[in-house]
Parts: structure tokens; sequence; C-alpha cells
């Protein structure tokens, strides 16, 4: 057991280091909430500048330490999240590169990288949400093209989407998960309406995407037809444990901004507040080191990537919303603020427990892929 | 190539011997014989472990000792745990190299833990204060306890604590292990009782519990830091008693009887919590670590 690290990669964080401290003063004032053209320049703007540095492919080809080091830098240092980056740098990016074919790499993959072209994620649908095998999205085949329609849900930046990476179902009789396909649909095609949804924190964070008749050319197709669910699949589990490191050193910032606001506010001398913030510094301590264990049986190729997530993803959810619920004891009445620190974090972070596999659904996986458990009702 | 922190084969291979050690001579009915006799301790079997090294794990080759680090002794804490291995194995472990006879198990050490005193009237000698303890009816069949009334709360030894941690993640682990075999045994509505959500969901929290706290743990063992340390108590504490109590749940009606191993891993993990000022002691360390 080892925690420390090569001198390679002290190096490339001292390296990294220098550059933020260089760049991050140079940078725009970040977009406001609900400018999405804003929001798109900015976060494209700031990929460039990490792909002029050369830290670009950082979440493609580097080792998951590597990764750990650049995330936790980069944001300590306070610099811009990943953003409308997301889809195409940790989602559709990987998956093309793993299954596309040499020219699909060729024409999608570097305006990723060169921070041109923003992707959105068209998978859960009204009626396949955790039952995500269960979508309805038809395409057929017409001469050149799949004609698509149907529906989509919980589509992050669909507004200023370059691309969808969009599931399909081509082959209505195959079993399930033996009929999708996976398309590269472009966002200016004919038939493509987008309605904003509004969460509960007041904001369109996300969109429905309505497609009628949508032509997608068949060259647009990654994979076999019918061979989707395979594709996605093996993108699934890309992550590889460093999925969340950004967000846990964040609360680990938060977690002491919270204590020195209890001190200045007199809070601080409720011995239970206090207690209840040494407990989730102490969780939050033990999830920075699962991501380093999990981060190293990576790199070591061992472990399951996805299933050891499950594990990490229930307790941080947990924690998460727990930090916020502190919050707004700290805050005492300010917590009914919205425009207090913290308050419209609380609001976000209940989606934690839901997105990305509800927390019912990281047990099941848990229980029946790690404990073996028989699947069941 | 840096190993990173997982287990090396060393320390994997050290803790399949200890496995298997204490799997041969502290078996099954080894362990319904010691809950039999309350307070007896096997002399036999403890100088058994002092000869396999238990106790002089961290001591140097130089002086006997089998010249470990905290991880490895770590690993051995959290099987000693798993196996609910009786008698003040961390007493004695604390003592060797200053008490003599300590290391080899010739003599057994009991250690004045806050107002608590585990083994007192089994034990050859005592580090710290036991003066005037009393003996109280202990929870724990398997840990005979004497309390000292009016003892100070002097501030606890961070490796007592780890080990401690250690031990409770042994417990998690082994909590984790029994509520699954029994989830996947029993069978009612004609299906194993682990194919329902709500029995699934108990087993897979036990799992996240343990394994967090397991990263928390093996962290600590890694830096020794105090805060880290406190850290790992805390996480190793609850994934100890809360999948204890789980793993009763998940036994039903058995769960509750003497006859079934479930409530020992319970009472035992009550014990070690009062330990190193309770959790208390470790969440205000940690609170003060935030604004220090």
């Amino acid at each position: 057991m080892d925690l420390s690290y090569t001198p390679e990669e002290e190096e490339f964080r001292v390296r990294l280091r220098e550059w933020l401290a260089k760049v991050l003063p140079t940078l725009p004032a970040g977009p406001s909430p609900d400018d999405w053209p804003g929001r798109r320049a900015y976060d494209l703007g700031w990929q460039r500048m990490l792909y002029d540095a050369g830290y670009a492919d950082v979440h493609w080809d580097a080792s998951p330490t590597t990764r750990l080091i650049f995330l936790e830098e980069t944001e300590k240092a306070g610099a811009p999240y990943v953003g409308a980056n997301f889809v195409g740098l940790l989602h559709a990016g990987p998956t093309l590169a793993a299954e596309g074919t040499p020219e699909q790499r060729a024409r999608w993959l570097p305006p990723i990288l060169r921070g041109d072209e923003v992707w959105c994620q068209g998978f859960s649908e009204p009626d396949a949400g955790s039952d995500l095998a269960a979508l309805r999205t038809r395409a057929r085949r017409d001469g050149d093209d799949y004609v698509v329609s149907g529906s989509k849900i919980w589509t992050s930046h669909a507004e200023v989407a370059d691309w969808c990476e969009l599931l399909v179902r081509t082959d209505p009789q195959a079993p399930r998960h033996r009929g999708i396909t996976w398309l590269a649909m472009p966002m200016d095609a004919d038939g493509i309406t987008v309605r904003p949804l509004r969460t509960l924190a007041g904001s369109a964070e996300f969109a429905e995407v309505f497609l009628d008749e949508v032509r997608v050319p068949v060259a647009h197709r990654v994979g076999a037809e019918n061979d989707g669910w395979r594709v996605t699949m093996v993108t699934l589990s890309f992550e590889r444990g460093t999925a969340f490191v950004g967000e846990v050193v964040a609360c680990r910032r938060v977690l002491g901004e919270l204590a020195r606001t209890a001190r200045e506010n007199g809070r601080w001398d409720d011995p239970v507040l206090r207690r209840r913030l040494g407990r989730l510094s102490a969780e939050f301590r033990a999830l920075w080191r699962l991501t380093q264990w999990n981060v190293s049986e990576a790199e070591a190729g061992g472990g399951v990537p996805g299933v050891g997530g499950s594990v990490f993803k229930l307790s941080y959810s947990h924690a998460r919303q727990e930090l916020y619920d502190t919050a707004a004891e700290v805050l005492g009445p300010d917590c009914l603020d919205l425009d207090r620190p913290w308050v419209l974090d609380r609001l976000s972070s209940l989606s934690y427990t839901i997105a990305a596999g509800t927390s019912q659904i990281q047990r099941n996986i848990v229980a029946e892929r790690i404990l073996g458990l028989p699947k069941g009702r | 190539m840096t190993v990173r922190f997982r287990l090396t084969e060393e320390q994997r291979a050290l803790r399949a011997g200890v496995r298997q050690l204490l799997e041969r001579r502290f078996g099954a009915d080894a362990l319904r014989a010691a809950v039999a006799r309350p307070g007896h301790l096997d002399r036999e079997l403890w100088r058994e472990l002092g000869a396999a090294g238990l106790f002089a794990l961290r001591l140097p080759e130089a002086e006997g000792g089998v010249g470990l680090g905290l991880p490895e002794t770590v690993l051995v804490f959290e099987e000693t745990g798993r196996a609910l291995l009786p008698g003040p194995v961390l007493a004695s472990h604390l003592a060797a190299g200053t008490v003599p006879g300590a290391a080899t198990g010739e003599c057994v050490v009991a250690r004045a833990d806050g107002s608590l005193v585990e083994w007192l009237d089994a034990a050859d000698t005592v580090c710290g204060d036991a003066s005037g303890a009393l003996p109280l009816r202990s929870v724990d069949p398997l840990t005979p306890l004497h309390r000292v009334l009016g003892a100070g709360a002097d501030a606890p030894d961070p490796v007592a604590v780890l080990l401690t941690a250690a031990e409770q993640l042994g417990t998690a682990t082994r909590a984790c292990e029994l509520a699954v075999q029994h989830a996947r045994a029993r069978e009612q509505f004609g299906q194993p009782i682990g194919a329902f959500q709500a029995v699934k969901h108990l087993c897979a929290d036990l799992l996240v519990r343990a394994e967090t706290a397991r990263a928390a743990v093996y962290a600590a063992a890694v830096t020794a830091d105090p805060a880290d340390i406190a850290a790992a108590r805390l996480l190793a504490d609850e994934a100890a008693v809360r999948g204890a109590r789980d793993c009763l749940q998940v036994h039903g009606g058995m769960g509750f009887t003497w006859e079934a191993e479930v409530h020992l891993h319970l009472k035992r993990a009550w014990v070690r919590a009062q330990r190193g000022g309770g959790s208390t002691q470790s969440e205000e360390a940690l609170a003060a670590d935030l604004v220090a």
C-alpha cells in the first residue's frame, strides 16, 4: 500500500499548477446560468486552452493517476468544469475512439479535443430511465439513411450541441438488448425539437428532445446495426474511478467554508453541529481514499471498474446530500434565501441519488454483481 | 513501478496466513467453547499467537520482533477482529517491547483505556491506571470488563485507535459475508430471501460501508496522520456496528438467538466503539481540524 506519486507524476502536477496559475487570471467571467450560447462559448474556449497547452486528451490517453492529478489540481485552482464538453470528452468521444471506424474517429475526435464541437446524449426516454433497454425511439432504414422518430429526455446541453450520441431501436422484434443501435445525429437536422426542462432548482439544465422523421446517414452509425447496447457498455466503464474526483475535492473545500462560517455566526458553539461537521469530514476523507483505491485498482487492471464505481457513488451521493443539509443548519433561516451560498447547491444535490443510476439501482448492481445475490424483485 | 494504494503480494500472503492460523486455532468449535467459559483466556493459544509473532509485529527484528509496519499490522488486526479472537490482543501488542514477555505471549497484558479495562482478571499486568477498577457484567460474553470510576479522559493513543478501527473493519467484512451467505441460503416465498430487493439493499449497504471504511483505515495506516486515524475510526465503527445490526436483521429470528454467531459480532463492535474516547472524541478532533 503506497500513497506516493512517481517523480514524473509530481512533475506533471507542478507543471500543471504553474500553468493554471498563469492562465486562470486571464479567463473571462463565466456566463450566467441561463445563457446557453455563452456557456457553450466559455466551455469550448476553456477546452481550446487545454488543447493548446497539451492537456486536451488527459481524459483519454493519460494513466488514471495522471487523470486524478489533473482533476484534483484543476478543481483546487478553481478552473472551469468540463461543462458542455462532458459528453464529448467523457462519453461519446471514448465510445468513438473504441468503436468508431478510422474515418469516424478522424471526423469526430479532433473537434472534441480542440473545443470546436459540443455533444449531447440521447439515451434516456420518458419510459426508459433506469430501465434503459426499454427505449422505444424507432429508426428504420431508408436508402442510405436511418429515419428516426421518438423522444429523449434529460439531455444536457441539447440547445447548443452539434451532435447527439443517440440510442435507437432498429429491431423491435429482437430481444430488448439486441435491437438497439448507436448513431451520431447532427443536431441541426430537420425534425428535431428541443424543449428545455426546468429543474426544481429553477434553471434549465437539460431538455427534452423530440425527433420527428429525422434523417441520420447510415455512415453515422457506430458499431454494427443492433449492436448499440454493447457499444454503449464499452464506454460506461471508461471513467474508471475518476468520475467524481473534482466533486470530492470541492466538497472538502465546502466543508472547510462551512466550518469557518459556523465559527463566524456562532453556530460552532453547538456541539451537535460540530460533531456533524466532523463526521462529514471523516466521510469525505474516506471518499478521497476510496477514489485513490479505485484508481490504483484500475491502473493495475484489476477490479471491475463500473462496479467499484457503484460502491463509491452510493457513499458519495449520500454524503454530498448530507453536506448541504448540514450547510442549511449552519445557515439557519438564511437557508431559505436563494441568494445565499449553498442554497442552490442544496437543491441541486437532490439529484445525486437519482442521476446516472438511482441509489436503488446501484444497490441492485452491488448486490447482484459484487455480492452474487440472485436476480429478482 | 509503484505498487500504489492496493495490497502487495506480501501483504495478501500475510493476510491469508493469519486467516489460516486463526481458522485452525480458533475455529467455530473454539469460538463456542470460549462463549461457554466467559473470562477464561486460553494461555496455550496465547503463547502460540506470540510464537507466530502476533504481538511482536512492529517490534524491530533486532529485538526479536517481526519488523513490520502499521499497514501490515492493520491487516493482521482486521483478521483477529474478523475471527472474534478473544483476549487483550491490542494491549499485548502495544506492550510488546516494553513489558517483558508480552511479545512472546508469556505475559498477558491488560490496558486501561479511558474508564474501561478489558481482560483485567486474566492479565498478569496492566498498563495505565486501573486502580479501584470494579468488574461489571459485560454485555459481550467474549470480553470481560472492569470500570475505573473517576478515570481522566487521556488523549487516546492514535495507534490504539487505528488498530481498533482495523478490528472493526474485520467485523464489518465478516458481517457482510454472513449476511450474504444467509440471504443466499435461506428460502421464503419459494426463493432465496436475497432475491428480494429489501434484503438485497441491506446487504449492498453493508458492503458499501465496509469498503468505504477499508479505504479510510488502510490510508490511515499508510499516513499515520491523526486526522486520518480519527476518520478511519468513525467510518470503521459505523461499518461494524451498523453492519452487525443489519446482518442480524437479515438473519431474522435466528439472528436474535444466542446460538447464531451474529450477536457476538455486534457486542464486540459495541465494546470496541467505546475505546479511545468514543466517537465524540474523533468527531470533535476532525471538526477542530477543519478550522485549524
